[in-house]
Parts: structure tokens; sequence; C-alpha cells
């Protein structure tokens, strides 16, 4: 869902940027209190993934393709803030070294797959885990809906940028955009979930959403 | 049954590398969902003009002067290094560790 020059108008872009720009600060101001050491290499970690999984487009439907977008799981992983910092390096790195999305378009990229995908994904995450058991299933099946929704939200909001721009009207581009990432979305769920459940197997304390989701007491013995 | 923070590390780096390396030259070539929006509704060639940054030295995922399957794998262990070492910097600079090791963490 990487939008690349020309697509979204430089109003849309701006007003983007300007959201992405504040929340990009927001998150690093808190993370100098926040993040924990551990979080340090796993916030590379995260990026390293991000970056190699969002390279393996998977066919979804007759000549289309999808792939993974992971900012619910950064999300998950590592807090919201830390998160987004995950999706900015990973969307940086894209445009200059890659050019895919486009470097005026930045902004609206961090928007979607950062702040939409990411940050509303995980608000939603954390409703749907509210509402059940402090499971590891459960924590689970709150994981992969929300890991869904995700990459569908960010598509609605992709529409909407087009749509806002001139380049497509909304009555076009939405159930288009809705409709392919529905199917996309099941990726994301799937790789989200297989993701978590690996690192839960292995640390269950480095996981920032299950502590908070099943209350596990964060003492970090250090056995090796 | 609990692995240390290294290894989980090391284990997490060697599978993006996997992925990157091994598995992206069999990613599907056909266009993603955004791209298929736009060339079904006409709108695909406003992002074929000229883009505004045109140095990326790996457009398409290849590098250059490499050629076949190889090419993608290469830039993708590079932009994964690259992501994991942008990563941890910018990870330490805001925590303001910096250069903190763990004790103890060896591999």
């Amino acid at each position: 869902m990487h939008i690349p020059d020309g697509f979204v108008s430089p109003a849309i872009n701006l007003a983007t940027g300007v959201v992405s720009t504040g929340a990009v600060g927001l998150s690093v101001a808190r993370a100098n209190r926040r993040l924990e050491t551990l979080q340090v290499p796993l916030l590379g970690v995260t990026a390293a993934f991000i970056f190699a999984a969002q390279m393996i487009n998977f066919p979804v439907a007759a000549g289309t393709s999808g792939h993974f977008m992971g900012a619910l799981l950064a999300a998950l992983l590592l807090g919201p803030g830390p998160g987004l910092i995950v999706m900015v390096v990973v969307l940086v790195l894209q445009a200059f070294l890659f050019a895919d999305g486009g470097v005026t378009a930045l902004g609206t990229n961090v928007f979607n797959m950062g702040l939409i995908a990411g940050w509303l994904g995980y608000g939603l995450f954390r409703v749907l885990n509210a509402l059940m058991p402090s499971t590891r299933s459960s924590y689970l099946v709150a994981v992969g809906v929300s890991a869904w929704a995700s990459v569908l939200l960010a598509s609605v909001a992709a529409s909407f940028e087009l749509a806002l721009s001139g380049t497509v009207p909304l009555k076009f581009v939405l159930p288009a955009m809705a409709g392919v990432h529905t199917l996309i979305g099941v990726g994301e769920g799937l790789i989200t979930v297989a993701a978590l459940s690996m690192v839960i197997s292995a640390r269950p304390d480095m996981v920032t959403s299950y502590r908070l989701a099943v209350q596990l007491s964060h003492t970090s013995e250090e056995s090796v | 049954m609990r692995s240390s923070p290294a290894k989980l590390v090391m284990f997490g780096l060697a599978i993006a590398l996997v992925i990157a390396f091994i598995l992206s030259p069999f990613a599907s070539s056909s266009p993603d969902g955004l791209e298929r929006v736009a060339e079904d509704h006409g709108f695909i060639q406003k992002g074929s003009s000229a883009p505004t940054w045109a140095n990326s030295p790996f457009t398409e995922y290849e590098t250059p002067g490499v050629e076949g399957g190889v090419s993608t794998g290469l830039a993708g262990v590079l932009g994964t290094l690259a992501a994991f070492a942008v990563g941890v910097g910018i990870a330490r600079l805001m925590s303001g560790r910096n250069g903190s090791g763990e004790k103890g963490g060896g591999a």
C-alpha cells in the first residue's frame, strides 16, 4: 500500500505529514522515558523482520498480490510509540534506497501504515482484548482480528486521501481498495499471529502487549 | 525454557535475513492491492511521472550490477541489515543509553 509520488495532492501530503511528524515527536519523547534496555535490540529486529517480510508479495486474487505490513505487530511487540518508530525506519529506507513509496508521500504512508494501521489497530486490539478472557488463545484471537482490521483501515484511509486529492472518485476507490485489502488482511492476521506466538513461546515477558493482556508479572529473571 | 534476549535477537535477525535472501526472489510480481486499483481505475500513470527522488540505488529491489534472483536477495539482505542497524541506533539514542550492553549476554 506504498503510495508513490503523484497519487496524492501536496495539500493532503502536507496535512498527513504534519500529523505524522507530531505523532513521531510524541513517540520519541515518550520512548525517552519508557524504552527498556531489552527493547533496544528488539526494535532493530522488528524493523529488520518487517522490512524483509514486506518484500514477500503473496497472490491474493487473479493478477493481484499483497504483502505483510507489520504495523500492528510492531505496536504489539514494543508498544504503539516505538512501533511507530519501527514503521518510520522501514518506510524511510524503502522510499530513499528502494524507490518503494514516494518521498513526497512519506508523510501519507507513515500516516496510513504507522498511525492508522498501527495506532488505530492497536486501539482496536485493546478493546477486543478487554472484552475477552485473559488467556493466551484469546489474546491471539484479538491479535489476528485487529491485524486483519489494521490493513483494512489503512486501505480506507488511503482511499479517502486519493479521493480528496481528486485522483479517483471515492465511490470507485473505496470499494476496490477495501475489497482487495479484506483479502490481504487475512495474510496480515496469519503472519502477525504466527510471529507473536513464536516470540511469546520464547520470551512472554518481552512482549509489551502480552504482558498487559495476561497480567504477567514483569520479573525478568535472567536465565540463560 | 527462556531464551536469552541476545539469542532471541540473533534468531529473529536470522529469520529476517533468510526471508530477505531466500524467499524474496520467489515473491509474486503481480501488482499489489493499490497498484491493481490504480490500474483498474486509470490513475496508475499519475505515479509514473518522474519521482522526486531518483537516486535510490536499489530501485525495484534489484542490486545494481548483479543479475538474477541473487540481485533481489542481496538487496533484501542489505535492506534488512540497514533496518536493523538504523533501528538499534535510533532506539539507543531514544533510550539515552549509548552503548550500555547487557552484561553476560553472550551469544
